[in-house]
């Protein structure tokens, strides 16, 4: 398991679902430890009856169907499926709408929108210690014929998933454990400059006991707001940052200047 | 995460039956597998790969195949770089200097390195024979341009080792005939211990066409980087050009040509450049935003507004 862990850390990520399923097949007795621990890029799937995309993960899976979170049918249709209760699944439902919005939606009062188009989709589930789990998904396709509006890329992927934990209440206080998990690629392919890919997967915890009295929702989607901000920067600056760094090394671009100089 | 392991162990415990009656792999089957991980390694890490492929299969055998098949390959498409045991220089490893599956050519030093691919070491050295060398003519082209790249190299590349090697043509002796060199140029750069791994591999391939007194020049440059401090990050980018330019003197084609691959070279990097300061505000912004428009948070608080305007919205069916 330790070296699977090691090999994934190593294969670009753009091959992490060929390398997960070489890994599943490698190691059947291991395929539980694998599938909780290595994420893979999200599925979707269109729900017959709302007509809206959802995305599928191991939370809304039952044998081969998935729950929509929209109608909650699975699909294909099953049988005696599990339901989240009726209260976990108000607010499920609640959840997906506000997260929707969260995502890429207008209001009269102002546009608060992250991602400009993507899909997303929540899932809860009851814990076995009295708290219950949630999941939190956006997939976005920016590449030039998906979402992207500014049209550079050529390829673009971002994946996240968050999974909360959420502890009993005790006292009005709430112990909230997010797990979140950004992967994503970006390509630009052109004539004068060539391909450039980056991509790449983290994944980062946090806990936080919160006061219940601004309700569960606004509790999770301020962590999970606070933390895709974090993910993206350090992606950004850090992550980004050190590839930049290692062309750097590699070829310092102090020439750069002193090539320039008798042209001008 | 210990509640999410738990979660996804119930669901696949109904699944249990199904992978148990899951026809195993056969060896052949495994050792394509072990092959694809070690080739999809990151530049200098596959010996890391390696151990962790030989401890998931758990059989000598089948890893030992693999591992012949794959590093040579590997090795080659890395333009790995290998010491001569005497200390007397190093050879890259390309599929332009190999005389046999183990045997590299090293045109500087007129040696041939006999190579042992999987520990990625040079086992001995014995001199070329003169059939594995070009002729004199187009000896005096290949180590004149030799001469010029490798000044380049170590002008601009602080790890870089070059090699020119002639891939066509090499017992022409005098003008009137066509022949081919091959400059690479490979910089790698290994810090396991922190967290970071690069490469930059450059192919040029310089054709001496005598009837139209033209050199036709095609490069190819490659740059990897790997990040991987609690995370996996890489950078994989490529690009190609042409050019060309005039037959002169071995000195004075040397010259331009080392002249012309300094052009592109230089020019691909600052473009590399300006792909890193585009993303920020627009390759990474076409995923996600820093900030929503509006620049500020989202108004988890107040929540309740937004299901009143989807219903208004609903109602004039302007909602999504």
């Amino acid at each position: 398991m330790e070296a699977a862990m090691g090999l994934m850390r190593r294969i670009p990520p753009k091959h992490t679902e060929t390398a997960l399923s070489a890994l599943l097949s490698l190691l059947p007795e291991h395929s539980s430890d694998l599938l909780s621990q290595v994420d893979q890029p999200l599925q979707v799937l269109c729900d017959m009856e709302s007509g809206k995309e959802f995305i599928l993960c191991e939370y809304n899976r039952d044998a081969d169907s998935y729950r929509s979170p929209w109608s909650n049918k699975y699909h294909p249709p099953l049988e005696d499926a599990p339901q989240p209760s009726l209260e976990l699944r108000k607010l499920e439902v609640e959840a997906n709408e506000v997260f929707a919005i969260y995502r890429d939606h207008f209001t009269d009062q102002n546009t608060v929108r992250y991602y400009e188009g993507g899909i997303s989709s929540v899932y809860m589930w009851e814990d076995e210690n009295e708290g219950f789990v949630a999941c939190f998904l956006i997939k976005k396709d920016g590449s030039k014929t998906g979402h992207g509006r500014r049209g550079y890329l050529q390829e673009g992927a971002w994946d996240a998933i968050h999974v909360i934990e959420v502890g009993p209440e005790e006292e009005e206080i709430v112990q909230y454990c997010l797990t979140s998990t950004v992967m994503l690629t970006l390509t630009t392919d052109n004539e004068s400059s060539g391909s450039f890919n980056l991509s790449g997967s983290i994944r980062r915890q946090m806990s936080m006991k919160l006061s219940v009295s601004e309700g569960h929702l606004c509790n999770m989607g301020k962590m999970i707001e606070e933390m895709e901000g974090k993910l993206r920067n350090s992606l950004d600056q850090v992550y980004f940052g050190k590839t930049n760094e290692m062309v750097c090394t590699l070829r310092p671009p102090a020439e750069l200047v002193q090539m320039k100089l008798p042209d001008t | 995460m210990r509640d999410r392991v738990r979660t996804v162990k119930k669901m696949l415990e109904e699944d249990e039956d199904f992978l148990e009656s899951e026809t195993q792999l056969t060896d052949d089957q495994k050792i394509e597998i072990a092959k694809w991980f070690l080739l999809n390694a990151p530049a200098g890490e596959i010996q890391y790969v390696a151990k962790d492929v030989r401890a998931i299969l758990k059989d000598e055998n089948i890893y030992k195949k693999a591992a012949e098949e794959s590093f040579p390959s590997y090795n080659k498409s890395h333009l790995i770089c290998l010491e001569f045991p005497n200390r007397s220089g190093d050879v890259l490893i390309t599929s332009f200097s190999e005389v046999d599956k183990d045997e590299y050519l090293d045109p500087r030093t007129a040696q041939v390195a006999r190579v042992d691919h999987v520990k990625q070491v040079c086992k001995d050295v014995r001199p070329a024979r003169d059939e594995e060398l070009p002729s004199a003519f187009v000896e005096e082209y290949r180590s004149a341009m030799d001469a010029e790249i490798m000044k380049y190299v170590s002008e601009t590349y602080p790890k870089g080792i070059s090699s020119v090697y002639c891939t066509k043509g090499k017992d022409v002796e005098e003008p009137g005939f066509d022949f081919e060199l091959v400059v690479v140029i490979s910089a790698a750069r290994h810090s396991p211990q922190n967290f970071c791994n690069g490469s930059w591999r450059s192919i040029w391939n310089i054709e001496f066409k005598d009837e139209i007194q033209s050199v036709e020049v095609r490069g190819e440059m490659q740059v990897g980087a790997h990040y991987f401090e609690e995370g996996n990050v890489q950078l994989d980018a490529k690009h190609e050009c042409k050019d060309t330019t005039l037959i002169q003197s071995p000195d004075d084609s040397a010259f331009s040509l080392v002249n012309i691959i300094r052009h592109h070279e230089t020019e691909y990097l600052a473009s590399l450049q300006t792909s890193y300061l585009k993303l920020p505000d627009t390759t990474f912004k076409d995923l996600r935003r820093k900030l929503p428009v509006t620049r500020t948070l989202f108004p988890w608080h107040n929540t309740a507004q937004f299901s009143l305007t989807r219903d208004i919205e609903k109602e004039l069916g302007i909602g999504k």
